[in-house]
């Protein structure tokens, strides 16, 4: 279908943006790679009276060092993304989940900061930013302010921006050594959205898993940590330690994902009914810190 | 209504658009490019990709006012005159089509491909055309023709580098 009309704006600097954003209203979108938003609109699914393009602005490019942390531009492609060799070295969970979303032409134009401030619980990369305590730097006409990954989410499709603010970048956390890390994400044909994603990070120290970050896909209406899960593999052994291995049955890491889906709120569609997205949960979870533990 | 300009095959257009116009639409309902399909209102079939500075798109999820100043190669801009591209001819080879109506997607896909991975396993090819769905062939003799097609692109860059 053709969109409905919509004035179009193309700022030359997020200050401009942001002013446009104020002048246009709340009926204003701000459009970045709009992989996303470009099909809700062709859909009818969504009339904005304006879209506010900042797609070529500079100040929301580039992936940069900075200390103890990687900076992702919001305008950064997921092509960009899967190529970063700083995202790759510093927090390949990052570049992991991003080159499972969609397909190439896709990823060629959609963005970093565009997945995250769509807020869609079954796009991969929210639960990444979840599991890794990522923060989101915004800005409005009012000033700068940072959100932790925890407070992003607000609902389905709502992140904690105003409609005048602007998603500039997200700061994602170097862990440093010891950390393994896997993307685990179910889906039953090629470039479709994960039915269930698990984001695991897992810190090893002789043969045992120290610490797990646990980040779901698709388990409610938000991204969620898996928190019981994240406490049980505390101090778990890694065994089978090689693919493969049989440990006499006992499995310790699979026992303690037992609880993946704990205060979990899975959807129903006609890819699965919650009870089956537990029981992935449940079994991708097993997989990914598995997976993560013995990377 | 804003003023863009596009290169599309290698002419260089001016046109006012709609800003809600997308770029599928510009190349077959005001440029006459008819050679790019539309297959889907959703951004999954691929039937419309084009190359957009370089880079594999699909026009139907792209606006025309977003090309401003963009470089469009479509499935009608790859021939040299009369000489096919040799993906083209590799399609046509293998018998990679049925209806058709992928195939000028399925191309500019696999062109796109191969700038990443030159010589793609067949593993490779798969994953590199997700974005795009054929409901004709079941994607056998897709995946051979674009083995061809590497393989003569391949040789001919030999050819013009030795
Ligand atoms: C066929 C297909 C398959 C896909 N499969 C997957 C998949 O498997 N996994 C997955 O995760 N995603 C998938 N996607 C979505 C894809 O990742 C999109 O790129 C992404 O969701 C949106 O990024 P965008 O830059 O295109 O944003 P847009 O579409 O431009 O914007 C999306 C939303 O975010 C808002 N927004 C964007 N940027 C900002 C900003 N800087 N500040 C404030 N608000 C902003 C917009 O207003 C809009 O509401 C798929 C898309 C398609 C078309
Ligand atoms: S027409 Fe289907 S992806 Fe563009
Ligand atoms: S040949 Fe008919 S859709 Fe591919």
């Amino acid at each position: 279908m053709i969109p409905a009309a919509f004035d179009y704006v193309r700022p030359q600097s997020v200050e401009e943006a942001c002013s446009a954003l104020a002048d246009a209203g709340d009926e204003a979108k701000v459009l970045a790679g709009g992989q996303s938003l470009l099909p809700l609109l062709r859909l009818r699914l969504a009339y904005p009276t304006a879209l506010v393009d900042v797609g070529r602005l500079a100040e929301l490019q580039g992936i940069r060092d900075e200390s103890d942390h990687v900076f992702i531009g919001s305008m950064a492609t997921h092509y960009d993304v899967v190529r970063s060799p700083l995202i790759n070295a510093e927090c390949p969970l990052v570049a992991m989940a991003t080159a499972t979303v969609a397909d190439p032409a896709v990823r060629h134009r959609g963005t970093f900061g565009g997945s995250l401030a769509h807020a869609d619980p079954a796009g991969d990369l929210p639960a990444v930013a979840l599991a890794l305590d990522c923060t989101f730097v915004v800005r409005s006409g009012s000033g700068e302010r940072e959100i932790p990954a925890a407070d992003f989410f607000v609902d389905y499709l709502e992140p904690a921006l105003s409609p005048e603010e602007i998603l500039l970048g997200v700061r994602v956390p170097k862990l440093g050594p010891g950390w393994g890390y896997h993307y685990e994400k179910f889906h039953r044909t090629a470039q479709s959205w994960a039915i269930v994603g698990v984001a695991a990070a897992v810190r090893r120290s002789n043969g045992s898993i120290e610490e797990a970050r646990i980040g779901l896909t698709n388990m409610a209406s938000i991204p969620v940590r898996a928190r019981a899960a994240e406490t049980a593999l505390r101090g778990v052994a890694i065994t089978p330690a090689v693919p493969g291995e049989t440990n006499g049955g006992a499995d310790p890491v699979r026992d303690a994902c037992g609880d993946a889906a704990a205060d979990t709120s899975p959807p129903a569609d006609l890819h699965a009914q919650p009870d089956y997205r537990r029981h992935l949960a449940r079994v991708l979870t097993h997989r990914a810190v598995l997976t993560a533990a013995r990377a | 209504m804003p003023r863009i300009t596009v290169t599309v095959d290698g002419i260089r257009y001016d046109e006012e658009v709609e800003p809600r116009l997308l770029l599928v639409h510009l190349l077959r309902d005001r440029l006459g490019r008819t050679g790019t399909p539309i297959g889907c209102d959703t951004g999954n079939c691929g039937a419309c990709t084009v190359m957009l500075d370089g880079k594999s798109a699909k026009s139907c999820s792209v606006l025309a006012v977003q090309a401003d100043g963009c470089d469009v190669v479509t499935i009608e801009g790859l021939a040299t005159g009369d000489r096919w591209h040799p993906m083209q001819t590799a399609f046509h080879q293998e018998h990679a089509l049925q209806c058709g109506y992928c195939t000028p997607g399925m191309i500019m896909a696999a062109i796109d491909l191969l700038a990443e991975d030159p010589d793609p396993s067949e593993e490779a090819i798969r994953e590199g055309l997700e974005g795009n769905l054929c409901r004709c062939t079941g994607y056998c003799n897709i995946v051979r023709a674009v083995r061809r097609g590497a393989q003569a692109m391949n040789e001919a860059s030999e050819v013009t580098t030795s």
